[in-house]
């Protein structure tokens, strides 16, 4: 089952048209990767999601209910990390956590139990007032309330962007721990987040979706190069006049990327019977593709 | 609506507000009886120098009537405070995001609205009722309240004349983004009715009509003057909050 479908959503800012006619589908318990430069209209779609802003076309649905602007039901299944979370400064992070599981409608038993557990899981003094926190700080205060009233799907917007390695570490831990009871859609610039704990993906760009599936999907994508290395320079020098779309690598070296033409080439080098010291194939990074649709 | 309302005091006494306020009112009851005690004393001391400059001091009775005509002439500073004080209480969380992770837990933004207008409402009473209770104290110890006419309405006026601007002020804070914004909208609004005042057609049906309470106290005017301008008041405060519950749902924040 899906629990977010976007279809043909767009939004418009005066003159700059932020989204254009956007769709993709969150399947139940993955975690999904939105992934854009910054301003490409990833916090918009997510505003969208959460009926913080009114788009100008399509339809959003979480959970199979449609998204309405301003008072949306369908929070009630969401929990949100905001790209800069901002809490009570004159609460505890006990208090806050508290106040949280009040206005979600908890028993007040289960907000207790919770946020022990959540703030256990972030490393959190529960007696500290939020005033003093730090912006991982306040980051893990905010993954820890977007998961308090385990919501169905939980949006976080940027979450790893401003953490340090560790803090990055930790984060992406509780959200891939967190895909057993919920749905994660989580946007970032970060490709190697993504390739690390995300089963799915898109790519937003110019406010279009340019690229969109799962993880494995998109490494069968990924364009393999074939190194080869020649017995003699000369050899070498006999493929690159033969063969134009093969590059020079050092003295004897070639690379081959259209790998689909690398028996036409062993062919020819069989009848002319050149002596090949190496052939090596090399993937490119998932990363490579991200920036190759992104027209990087 | 509850859990935001405990959020809304906790806020109003951690961050100092309302002990700023509870001493301002508080000052307030005191000075209303203090500076009509001390006036004639004042008087009396610079007298002999006023004496010299050819301008001469009678004798000044000080009654209930002067203690409550301080009154009315300490509660528009007071309101005046308050406002700017309240003046932050949606404005604030518009700027640092902090209803956003609220809203995006399903709280109805109606019930948002409604706990921070009854604690605006609530904190209005309960400081305005101090000051008030703190000149009335006095006025029993001193003197008798029954010189001055119709008091108790007079009280309630001014009263309902605050709930009305603090009205506007929750309307406007749905629809502008800043504090200074819902300030320039409510002294605008303030003005304008003042304004219109002066028109005598106008001035029996106008809020601004409830700052009047001297002529109560005095007795030129009686509690049924002031019945059109309690149901313009009452009417306009609750369109203010209707209003404001239905920009407040379309508010980008």
């Amino acid at each position: 089952m899906e629990m977010l479908t976007l279809s043909h959503v767009s939004k418009r800012f005066g003159e700059n048209q932020v989204l254009r006619d956007v769709s993709f589908s969150v399947p139940e318990h993955t975690i999904f990767g939105f992934v854009g430069k910054n301003g490409a209209g990833k916090t918009t779609a997510m505003k969208l999601i959460l009926g913080l802003l009114s788009s100008d076309g399509g339809t959003i649905l979480v959970g199979g209910q449609p998204v309405r602007y301003g008072n949306t039901a369908t929070n009630r299944m969401i929990g949100y990390l905001p790209d800069v979370p901002e809490f009570y400064s004159y609460m505890t992070s006990s208090e806050y956590l508290t106040f949280c599981g009040e206005i979600t409608g908890m028993e007040k038993k289960k907000t207790q139990e919770r946020r022990e557990e959540l703030l256990n899981l972030v490393g959190l003094n529960g007696n500290r007032r939020i005033r003093g926190f730090s912006r991982g700080m306040k980051q893990r205060l905010g993954i820890a309330q977007a998961l308090l009233h385990m919501p169905r799907l939980l949006i976080c917007d940027e979450p790893t962007s401003a953490l340090d390695p560790a803090g990055r570490k930790e984060l992406l831990d509780i959200l891939a721990a967190a895909r057993e009871k919920t749905t994660v859609l989580f946007s970032t610039h970060i490709l190697s987040d993504v390739e690390r704990i995300c089963d799915e993906a898109a790519v937003l760009h110019d406010g279009r979706i340019v690229l969109q599936g799962t993880l494995s999907q998109m490494k069968k994508m990924r364009r393999t190069a074939v190194e080869l290395e020649m017995e003699e320079m000369q050899d070498a020098a006999l493929l690159l006049a033969e063969f134009p779309f093969l590059q020079a690598q050092g003295r004897n070296g070639l690379i081959l990327k259209q790998a689909d033409r690398l028996p036409e080439l062993l062919s020819f080098m069989g009848e002319r019977k050149l002596s090949v010291l190496r052939i090596e194939h090399q993937e490119s990074a998932l990363e490579d593709l991200f920036l190759e649709v992104m027209g990087e | 609506m509850r859990a935001f309302l405990k959020k809304e005091w906790m806020e109003a006494v951690r961050t100092g507000r309302l002990w700023i306020l509870l001493l301002v009112f508080a000052l307030f009851g005191i000075m209303n009886p203090a500076i009509a005690k001390l006036t004639p004393w004042m008087l009396e001391l610079m007298g002999e120098q006023l004496a010299g400059t050819g301008i001469r001091v009678g004798e000044i009775t000080v009654d209930a009537i002067t203690f409550w005509t301080q009154f009315y002439k300490n509660m528009p500073m007071a309101l005046i405070i308050f406002v700017l004080f309240g003046s932050g209480s949606f404005t604030v969380e518009y700027q640092r995001g902090t209803l956003i992770p609220v809203v995006t837990k399903g709280l109805s933004r109606r019930k948002v609205a409604a706990a921070k207008m009854i604690m605006l409402a609530g904190m209005w009473t309960a400081l305005y009722a101090i000051c008030a209770g703190i000149t009335y104290g006095y006025n029993v110890y001193f003197w008798d309240n029954g010189t001055a006419s119709s008091w108790a309405f007079g009280v309630f006026c001014f009263w309902l004349f605050g709930l009305w601007v603090i009205g506007w002020l929750v309307l406007f804070s749905t629809v502008v983004g800043s504090s200074t914004q819902v300030l320039l909208g409510t002294g605008a609004v303030v003005t304008g009715a003042y304004v219109l005042g002066l028109i005598p057609v106008c001035k029996k049906l106008l809020p601004a009509k409830l700052m009047g309470g001297l002529s109560l106290l005095q007795g030129m005017e009686k509690p049924g003057d002031f019945f059109g301008s309690i149901l313009t008041t009452c009417l306009t405060i609750l369109l203010c909050v209707l209003a404001a519950l239905i920009f407040f749902d379309r508010k980008k924040l």
